[in-house]
């Protein structure tokens, strides 16, 4: 750890690099991750700055189990991911509350409400409520960072994986942050195989004591900090509750209209019942914000009297899908909020888009001049900068769903009978999902076409080194079964676009299972390489 | 004491670099700051914002509310004009002359331009141009940053400090790049004759 970040005053953080630093703070001993806003620069922090091993692992799943493993040596380990990634790691995930962490296990995952840079707003408060872990919700920074530093405690304490749910606003939020005393690395420990073989007679052991802890893990969100009730005696009318980030606009709002409700703010969970009741004995309306679903508000009806009202979501009274801020708050208080000037012309959309020289373009350029020859044929894409490529000016791409989904969905509708089918996906996003469907696609020898866009790095989210070089991706097609004389690697470059048009021709043309490897490295990371060089 | 800024322009800008700028002046000067980031697909040449909040007391939002700003800092002209309806009624706006043309449906300069400087407190620079001239072509967001500094609630000599943090491990000839971006973005704001007769031209062209 360089000294000046250690016990310093007050430091500009972001809301992820909050939560690294509590995690070397907290005296973790290594962390996993795949690189997804808005966690990436978790560990790209703790890569940064720390002297602890900070791993890009092959997908979310792998990460979680590596941090598993760390936990069942004694060790404390950080994982992170965004929300999506937590479907994939949803099976280690959900039965590592069925077993007994030893040391600090974690989970820090960053939900995109609005849809920044995902395909979906699902919000993680659902699955730590689903495996029955305990979460700790940040308003700020600040909390980000203390709130890390608390989860390491309390998984230990409870012998539990513990989430910290971040959103978009706290991830890439920057402010000042106190840190406090760094704590050592645990030892090593030995585990009990009871607690860690779930077997059904074990895991249904577990199982109970995890429902039987839930009186203590109650106890502790009821009298935590972070779960704060404030009474007004003078006002009975309306009750607010508020979760994590949310905080920061009712404090705005509540100010601006100098209006004073009863309060409880959550950011410890389970819901913090008795606080809610107390609340709810104490008003005849409680409205509910929240960032992200209506989970608090859903939660509510089975913990409050019928005759107390509920707004929020549910009821139509905030928007259900997007981003909260000022405005809505206003509105949800029955206030119209402030304006600003009229913007005096249409501005047109500028959306992101390829880089100028992307290497993708010199693909889609080739594939687009192949695909022209048929009537209907379908492109499966992926998650990566390729997606883009659905956009005009280039324009292919029938779908994106989840990583890996192009391959399996093209084999999907292969089978329903479509000609000619394409899957697009990238060396990254292959090796984190994709390798499983193209076995199903072998077994099948399945009529489509396998595009590999190899670009050396995970470039939407900031050029990482992907996991294994080209080569690597050549000799995994080939093992898996693809035909060695249908699976080419070709160095790509603008001047050899009709080299590589006449190859997909034929590949695409033949009636079975054939992979395109293109390579040609990411010119952004050339460029960030460059001028690391420089400086 | 209150002061939200508006930090727009497109991706691989330097919009994010602005406001570590301002805000690490402004901790310098004692006051709080809280800046709201767009990262991930967003900077892939698309449209880039940054919400940044000054203050001398306790900050809540992370975001300025619409109406709230007393000052945006566009790095592109279209850029800047897709936030005005987040200026406070005596905000201002300041915005470089250069457009980034990456879309098709780019509306004619010189309606933009225009539209900016009929803006109550619209005004424009030619913020690459200075920087190429300082010597560092890269240099236009520093120069941004001149050209708003007498606007801010901090001392030129904070932001300068601030600068010369940032750009110290970037070596000699990059720090005083920079450094010269900065006082010629921050000249040429003073010396309205110079900022006036383009925006004459501007308008009457
Ligand atoms: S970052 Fe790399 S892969 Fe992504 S669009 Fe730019 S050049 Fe293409």
């Amino acid at each position: 750890m360089p000294d000046d970040v250690v016990g310093a005053e007050v430091r500009m953080l972001l809301g992820d690099e909050a939560v690294a630093l509590a995690a070397l703070h907290s005296g973790i001993s290594a962390a996993y991750a795949y690189p997804g806003t808005p966690a990436t620069e978790i560990l790209e922090a703790l890569a940064f700055h720390g002297d602890k091993p900070a791993t890009w692992c092959a997908n979310e799943k792998t990460a979680y189990e590596q941090a598993l493993g760390m936990s069942m040596a004694g060790k404390r380990a950080l994982v992170s991911m965004k929300h999506v990634g937590l479907n994939v790691a949803a099976d280690p995930f959900m039965n590592s509350a069925v077993v007994h962490p030893i040391g600090g296990l974690v989970l820090a995952v960053a939900d995109d409400p609005g849809m920044h840079s995902s395909q979906n707003e699902q919000d993680s408060r659902f699955y730590a409520d689903f495996a029955r872990v305990p979460c700790l919700e940040p308003a700020d920074p600040q909390q980000a960072y203390d709130m890390t530093r608390e989860a390491f405690e309390v998984s230990e304490c409870f012998r539990i994986p513990v989430m910290l749910r971040l959103v978009t606003r706290i991830a890439h939020q920057r402010a000042g942050v106190r840190t406090s005393a760094p704590r050592e690395e645990n030892a090593l420990a030995e585990s009990d195989r009871a607690d860690w073989v779930l077997l059904p007679g074990f895991a249904r052991r577990n199982w109970r004591k995890r429902i039987e802890q839930r009186k203590e893990i109650a106890g502790w969100t009821e009298s935590s900090g972070h779960n704060a009730l404030t009474l007004n005696d003078s006002f009975r009318e309306l009750g607010v509750i508020t979760t994590g980030l949310v905080r920061s606009y009712f404090l705005e709002v509540s100010a601006a209209l100098g209006l004073t409700p009863s309060h409880l703010h959550i950011g410890a969970y389970p819901i913090p019942a008795l606080l809610v009741r107390q609340l709810a004995d104490h008003v005849s309306e409680i409205l509910v914000i929240e960032e992200g679903y209506p989970y608090v508000e859903r939660m509510l009806r089975g913990l409050i009297p019928p005759f107390v009202s509920i707004r929020g979501k549910e009821s139509g009274d905030i928007p259900a899908d997007g981003e909260l801020n000022q405005e809505i708050v206003w509105k949800a208080f029955g206030v119209e909020p402030p304006h600003g000037l009229a913007i005096p012309m249409h501005v047109a959309e500028r959306p992101p888009r390829l880089c100028d020289g992307c290497p993708h373009i010199d693909a889609y350029n080739a594939l687009t001049a192949v695909l022209g020859e048929y009537e209907s044929p379908l492109v499966t894409s992926d998650i990566g900068c390729y997606t883009l490529g659905a956009l005009p000016p280039i324009g292919v791409g029938q779908s994106c769903v989840c990583m890996g989904a192009s391959i399996g969905m093209a084999k999907g509708a292969a089978e329903a009978g479509v000609r000619p089918v394409v899957a697009v996906i990238g060396d990254s996003t292959f090796l984190h999902s994709g390798i499983t469907p193209l076995m199903d696609a072998v077994a099948g020898n399945t009529n489509m076409t396998l595009l590999i866009l190899d670009n050396d790095v995970v470039a939407m989210t900031g050029t990482q080194p992907t996991l294994l070089p080209s080569s690597r991706i050549a000799d995994i097609v080939r093992g898996i079964g693809v035909p060695p004389e249908h699976c080419h690697v070709f160095e790509s470059h603008p001047r050899r676009t009709a080299e590589l048009t006449e190859l997909l021709r034929k590949e695409i043309a033949h009636g079975g299972l054939s992979a395109v490897i293109v390579h040609r490295p990411c010119i952004e990371a050339a460029r960030q390489s460059r001028k690391a060089r420089a400086s | 004491m209150k002061f939200d800024i508006i930090v727009a322009g497109v991706g691989g800008q330097g919009v994010l670099s602005i406001g570590a700028i301002v805000s690490a002046a402004a901790m310098r000067s004692g006051l709080r700051a809280v800046q709201s980031e767009v990262h991930g697909m967003s900077q892939r040449g698309g449209a880039v914002v940054s919400h940044l909040r000054l203050a001398d007391r306790e900050i809540h939002s992370p975001t300025i509310a619409h109406g709230g700003a007393d000052l945006i800092i566009g790095l592109e002209p279209l850029e800047s004009l897709r936030y005005v309806d987040f200026l406070a009624a005596g905000g201002s706006l300041i915005s470089a002359t250069e457009p980034v043309l990456n879309i098709p449906d780019y509306p004619p300069i010189e309606e933009v331009l225009m539209s900016i400087l009929r803006l109550p407190r619209g005004r424009v620079i030619e913020a690459t141009k200075i920087a190429r001239e300082a010597g560092a072509v890269k240099a236009a967001n520093v120069v941004m940053v001149g050209a708003a500094v007498d606007f801010l609630p901090v001392d030129a000599a904070e932001v300068r400090c601030a600068i010369a943090d940032a750009f110290r491990s970037k070596g000699e000839r990059l720090l005083g790049a920079n450094l010269a971006a900065f006082e010629a973005g921050q000249r040429a704001m003073q010396h309205r004759e110079l900022v006036d007769e383009f925006e004459t031209f501007v308008l009457t062209n």
